[in-house]
């Protein structure tokens, strides 16, 4: 069974992680990942296990992985958004864990974005 | 939806957007295969015209459009296993949803990976609020509070942190597997 000294233990190794993250100020990317109604149906909670397992086994930091509410294209569902420190937004729809882990290793790691499976490429198969 | 977890995700969202500070889940199996599912928020609360039609697909708070699923689909997924949702709201103070399940029954969902779904909210809002599950079977039971997980970590390290999650999804796993393994799938 996990004890709260195990716990104890990871406090004082994220600490020392922490003070060193704080001295590179650079900003985080955000993964953010579509969990209404809709979206959790479409499998949306696999996909955001997926990018966290993903961030983890890469040991990145500075990854801010967060959620968003319907924003309508309930048909295109899992979506996830992923914006970089310039301020650009890339949405990502019709996610599943292997497109995460590609988004994770192409665009949040390697900056290039995954084009086919954009918003943009789907809308112009439609 | 294909699993209770995910019906409790997407409940646990609404209780999200009620502005809560705590939100509670209680799952107690009965000897008899009933499972009561407590969803308890104390958030903004509803008053109690739109509390009664909550389980209406065509009410909603929501400007955009005009249907909300979540209730309608978890109440109908009680009912057909001849279980129940119930709801009770006081506006300022809270919403607490009950959801019967008949696990015997075989139009029951599977309970699938509560961890997840937990795992899945404490990621997402890691500052606030506090998450607690509360797991009661004939076997034994098991409490998971993110308010005591914050007091040992203290306010530099944040529940997001990728060591804190691994511990948190093994420990609720552990509790699952103990209070639940092989009494419900």
């Amino acid at each position: 069974m996990k004890t709260l000294e195990e716990l104890e233990a990871i406090r004082q190794k994220t600490l020392a992680r922490i003070s060193l993250r704080k001295e590179d100020k650079e900003e985080a990317v955000r993964v953010v990942i579509g969990m209404a109604t809709c979206g959790i149906a479409a499998g949306a909670r696999p996909v955001l296990t997926a990018f966290m397992e993903e961030i983890d086994r890469r040991h990145l930091r500075n990854i801010q992985v967060t959620q968003t509410g319907c924003v309508g294209m309930c048909r295109l569902e899992p979506m996830v958004d992923v914006i970089t420190p310039d301020g650009n937004k890339v949405t990502y729809v019709k996610v599943n864990p292997e497109k995460a882990r590609m988004i994770v290793a192409d665009h949040v790691v390697n900056g290039h974005p995954v084009t086919e499976y954009t918003i943009g490429a789907a809308e112009q198969q439609a | 939806m294909r699993d209770l977890s995910l019906h409790l995700l997407d409940l646990a969202e609404n209780s999200l957007r009620a502005g809560a500070g705590r939100i509670s889940l209680q799952l107690t199996l009965g000897a008899d295969g009933a499972l009561d599912v407590v969803l308890e928020d104390d958030g903004c609360g509803m008053e109690q015209g739109l509390a009664r039609r909550a389980a209406d697909p065509f009410a909603t708070t929501r400007t955009t459009r005009r249907v909300g699923l979540g209730l309608p689909l978890a109440a109908a997924n009680a009912e057909k296993t001849g279980g129940y949702l119930t709801l009770d709201s006081v506006p300022g103070q809270g919403t607490k949803v009950h959801i019967r399940l008949m696990t015997r029954h075989v139009d029951c969902l599977p309970l699938g990976d509560l961890p997840q779904t937990m795992v899945s909210l404490i990621l997402t809002h890691p500052e606030h609020p506090d998450f607690v599950l509360d797991l009661h079977s004939p076997r034994g039971q098991a409490r998971f509070d993110t308010g005591e997980i914050r007091r040992v970590l203290g306010p530099e390290v944040g529940l997001q942190e990728p060591e804190v999650m691994n511990y948190i999804q093994h420990l609720l796993t552990e509790q699952c597997q103990m209070v639940f393994g092989g009494l419900i799938s």
